[in-house]
């Protein structure tokens, strides 16, 4: 992205005018005197503001971007305020997914940064009449060689005449200060002192409290109320009023669910009201939806070819005359994200306008969400970001700011919408439930010689699409179209599956499912074959190379999760980097009787290997007691976040792996809290996770996502060298 | 009726069913205190009855009149909030009250702490941003003790 005079125009003035959510004074600041551009500004004190315009969600994107826009600019990163960033495309892609706020904004702040780091320079040459190309700029002050001229605070004014320099210039990454190193957490003291502020937690409390409103969703996506009796409800005491919201029409996109609201005083009063409610409700198309049966279906599905996605050789001939056959079935579970901050959003909202603090993954969509519900000229919706309590994909949904929104306007007051763990856990944007065949032909050596993986789920784009009936390109894209194979004979295809539920991103997305299976696959491979897993899946994956369309067999390879290809290449020799270390850190081939089990996979440009190590508990359970992990995520910004991304994605991989199943019975889902939607708890978590990162001056790759797709199967793999149980279903129990 | 929070007495106008998490978050606007299940199975509530941790969420409130209520704001354990942040223990934050109210607790009773003990004293706080390694690092050097 480059950046346009009127780029630069339209932040100014308009920066100010939100509250700053995260001072602990609700005090609104004097407009800054320069408005570099939409991230950067810096008032008559020379004090510099940062927008962080992604959302903070866990992975320490406050404490990163803001760092990489200081140090490139040349502001010590101490001394700089940093304001969380309303949606509104003047900060250009807010949307906090794909494990890409650092890979993706990465050049385009930096050249804001380096723009205006240019501008200072102009204004401090004639201000103090030295050639610019002696000066620069750090730690907030101007330089002449080794000596300080000033700060910013001399140059506030006279730098907003300079004209803006057409081509920015990056410092070189090695003269980066603070980036690459360890770095300051910056929420951490408001998280311990308990004045943090999530979405529920009001604006601070200067303002009057909310009313609280608390819905009876649908039970079953595109359920309908018949009959509404609000009677004992409107007796909560507190209780004000029940409304019923608009239905949504088929496909459910990012519409908000419908449902009945009880709206009161306070949470618990709204809470009890709902309760009370007597609703009686038109089931729906997608009442006979029932798990059991639907794996059924997906099993049925993946006996017979589906559509092509991937195909090199010929796979049916080869696999007619091997020497020797696997084949596996995998299958996993739909899965609730489940963050610990259910979702909640406030909104004040009339005729004419609304204003919604939310949780929210993805400001600018939930702003045109609620402007389509209500009717607004999108510009007259603003949407704030609080920080959220974790996000793994369910805040990229908007529906509970249009239900906040809608609710704000018919109660003409500021309204709350608080989820209940059940509401989360029932009415999800669930990752979709999965049944994948695998086939292979080895030859008399044990070496691959043909490849074949069939793959059936519901797809994301059924929920934006009911034509949408089998996965698509994307979806196999992460990890099996993908999949570097030197193997001759290679077909993946895309069997049908007709979706029942809102299907949405989580944590790592289709990698799920597809790096459980290809990854447990080899390790198969390796046992039938009677050779070491690691030698196994090294030469299968092939030498070092960069993967090519016509190498991998399909259509088109336009970029690697949205990193351009010139960038971030499929790169085989960063997996057998990461395999490498992993082997060491590990002590792979010194494990004796340890039953270690391993994986490396590559997803949203980053590749990670990880080594799991288990053993049976004292009910002979499964337990992981130790694990490593190597990454190579190109460049790091932050990399103790990185490194804490890795080991929270392990311990996430491990929840699902081992507990997550959503399951479903006449189109309503089963699981009601926690009780029944397990969580890995501290007393399931390994005693020690080791992390190493690559040291790399590559473009940055992601860092939340691709520490999860090669844990289950690493721990699957492991618990087979323990037992000789083979695990190809998710959750393990 | 009135409540100790913190050391000082507020009064609150709370039916008595109504629980304490909730009295704390939306009459008395102290929002440290998390919702994260109402159903005693997440921990992001937890909060102290006379020093003794306990679910917010699922606790009445007629049952912490006349006894001390502590909650995040009013913890006084400093070696906590420093090895936490030295540790760069959050990740979203949402689940770290309750974290640090049990870990209080159990520093309150047993000042040195095995890697079991902190296992068994924080089995009911749910992370899901998967912190639970570095909390028990975190316990330990609040301890005194190697992380
Ligand atoms: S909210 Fe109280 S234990 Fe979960
Ligand atoms: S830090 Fe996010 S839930 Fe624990």
């Amino acid at each position: 992205m480059t950046l346009t005079r009127r780029g630069f125009f339209v932040g100014t003035g308009a920066a100010f005018a939100l509250y700053p959510l995260y001072a602990r004074a609700h005090v609104v600041p004097p407009p800054p005197p320069w408005q570099a551009n939409p991230w950067i500004s810096i008032d008559d004190k020379g004090t510099v503001t940062i927008m962080s315009h992604r959302s903070e969600m866990g992975q320490g994107v406050r404490s990163t971007l803001p760092v990489l826009i200081a140090d490139e600019l040349g502001a010590d990163p101490k001394h700089i305020t940093v304001q969380q960033a309303w949606g509104d495309e003047q900060f250009g892609n807010q949307d906090t997914d794909g494990s890409s706020s650092v890979r993706i904004p990465f050049l385009a702040l930096r050249e804001a940064a380096a723009t205006a780091r240019m501008m200072l320079i102009t204004a401090a040459a004639a201000h103090w009449k030295v050639p610019e190309k002696r000066l620069d700029v750090r730690d907030s002050k101007i330089w002449d060689g080794a000596k300080a001229l000033g700060g910013f605070v001399e140059l506030v004014h006279e730098v907003k005449s300079v004209p803006v320099p057409k081509k920015p210039k990056l410092r070189a990454l090695k003269e980066l200060k603070y980036v690459g190193k360890e770095l300051p957490q910056r929420d951490a003291e408001d998280v311990v002192d308990g004045v943090a502020l999530f979405a529920a937690d009001g604006l601070g409390w200067n303002e009057p409290g909310p009313l609280t409103a608390v819905i009876a969703h649908p039970p079953v996506l595109f359920a309908k109320p018949t009959k509404i009796d609000s009677s004992e409800a409107l007796k909560v005491k507190g209780v004000r009023r029940v409304i019923e919201l608009p239905a949504p029409k088929p496909p459910i996109g990012f519409q908000a669910l419908g449902g009945v609201a009880v709206v009161a005083d306070n949470t618990w009063a709204a809470m009890k009201g709902r309760k009370a409610l007597r609703i009686e409700w038109d089931r729906g198309p997608n009442a006979g939806h029932d798990t059991a049966a639907y794996t059924e279906e997906l099993r049925a599905s993946v006996k017979r070819a589906g559509a092509q996605m991937r195909n090199v050789g010929d796979v049916d001939a080869a696999l007619a005359k091997a020497a020797t056959k696997v084949e596996a079935e995998y299958t996993g579970a739909y899965l609730a994200h489940a963050a610990m901050e259910p979702p909640a959003a406030i909104a004040d909202a009339d005729q004419g306008s609304a204003t919604v603090y939310a949780c929210t993954q993805s400001p600018v969509g939930m702003r045109d969400e609620i402007a389509k519900a209500l009717g607004l000229d999108k510009q007259k919706v603003r949407v704030n970001v609080t920080l959220l309590g974790g996000g793994f994909g369910r805040k990229s949904f908007p529906d509970f700011g249009i239900e906040a929104a809608l609710l704000a306007r018919e109660m003409k007051q500021r309204v709350r919408v608080q989820w209940t763990r059940e509401d989360d856990l029932q009415h999800g944007s669930f990752h979709t439930t999965s049944v994948q065949a695998l086939a292979a032909a080895l030859d008399d050596k044990g070496k691959v010689t043909a490849w074949r993986h069939r793959i059936a789920y519901p797809s994301i784009d059924s929920t934006f699409d009911p034509a949408a009936d089998k996965p698509s390109d994307g979806e196999v894209g992460m990890g099996a179209t993908d999949l570097p194979l030197a193997v001759p004979n290679v077909r993946v295809e895309a069997c049908k599956a007709t979706a029942h539920m809102r299907i949405g991103w989580l944590r790592s997305v289709c990698n799920i499912p597809q790096a459980f299976a290809v990854h447990s696959f080899l390790d198969e491979i390796a046992h039938a074959a009677k050779r070491d897993p690691r030698d196994v899946m090294v030469e299968t994956f092939g030498p070092a190379r960069v993967l090519t369309a016509k190498e991998l067999g399909v259509p088109k390879l336009a970029d690697n999760y949205g990193s351009p290809l010139d960038k971030t290449p499929f790169d085989v020799a960063r997996l057998h980097r990461v395999i490498d270390k992993v082997s060491d850190m590990a002590g792979w081939n010194r494990r004796g009787g340890r039953a270690l089990g391993m994986a490396a996979h590559s997803s949203f440009a980053s590749w990670v290997a990880v080594v799991a190590s288990v053993e049976k508990g004292p009910r002979g359970e499964l337990r992981v007691d130790e694990a490593w992990i190597a990454a190579d995520c190109g460049y790091v910004v932050n990399p103790d976040r990185v490194r804490y991304q890795m080991e929270g994605a392990f311990l996430f991989g491990l929840s699902n792996a081992l507990h997550g199943a959503i399951t479903v019975k006449d189109g309503a889902v089963v699981q009601t809290n926690f009780r029944d939607y397990r969580l890995l708890r501290i007393t399931e978590a390994p005693r020690k996770i080791h992390v190493e990162l690559i040291a790399s001056d590559a473009h940055p790759g992601g860092a939340g996502e691709p520490g999860t797709p090669p844990v289950a199967p690493a721990v699957a793999n492991a618990w087979f060298a323990l037992t000789g149980t083979r695990l190809r279903s998710m959750p393990f129990a | 009726m009135k409540l100790d929070v913190n050391g000082s007495t507020r009064e609150v106008d709370a039916a008595p069913d109504m629980p304490l998490l909730w009295v704390l978050r939306d009459l008395l606007g102290l929002t440290g205190t998390k919702f994260g299940c109402g159903e005693a199975l997440c921990g992001a509530c937890t909060v102290h009855l006379d020093g003794v941790p306990v679910r917010a969420c699922v606790t009445p409130v007629a049952r912490a009149e006349r006894r001390k209520v502590t909650t995040i704001e009013g913890m006084k354990n400093s070696a906590l909030r420093l090895a936490w942040i030295d540790l760069g223990v959050p990740q979203c934050g949402f689940c770290q009250a309750g974290q640090l109210m049990s870990a209080a607790a159990l520093l309150e009773a047993n000042p040195k702490p095995t890697d079991d003990d902190i296992d068994h004293a924080l089995a009911g706080n749910l992370c899901r941003c998967g912190t639970y390694v570095r909390i028990r690092a975190a316990v330990k050097k609040a301890a005194g003790g190697e992380p």
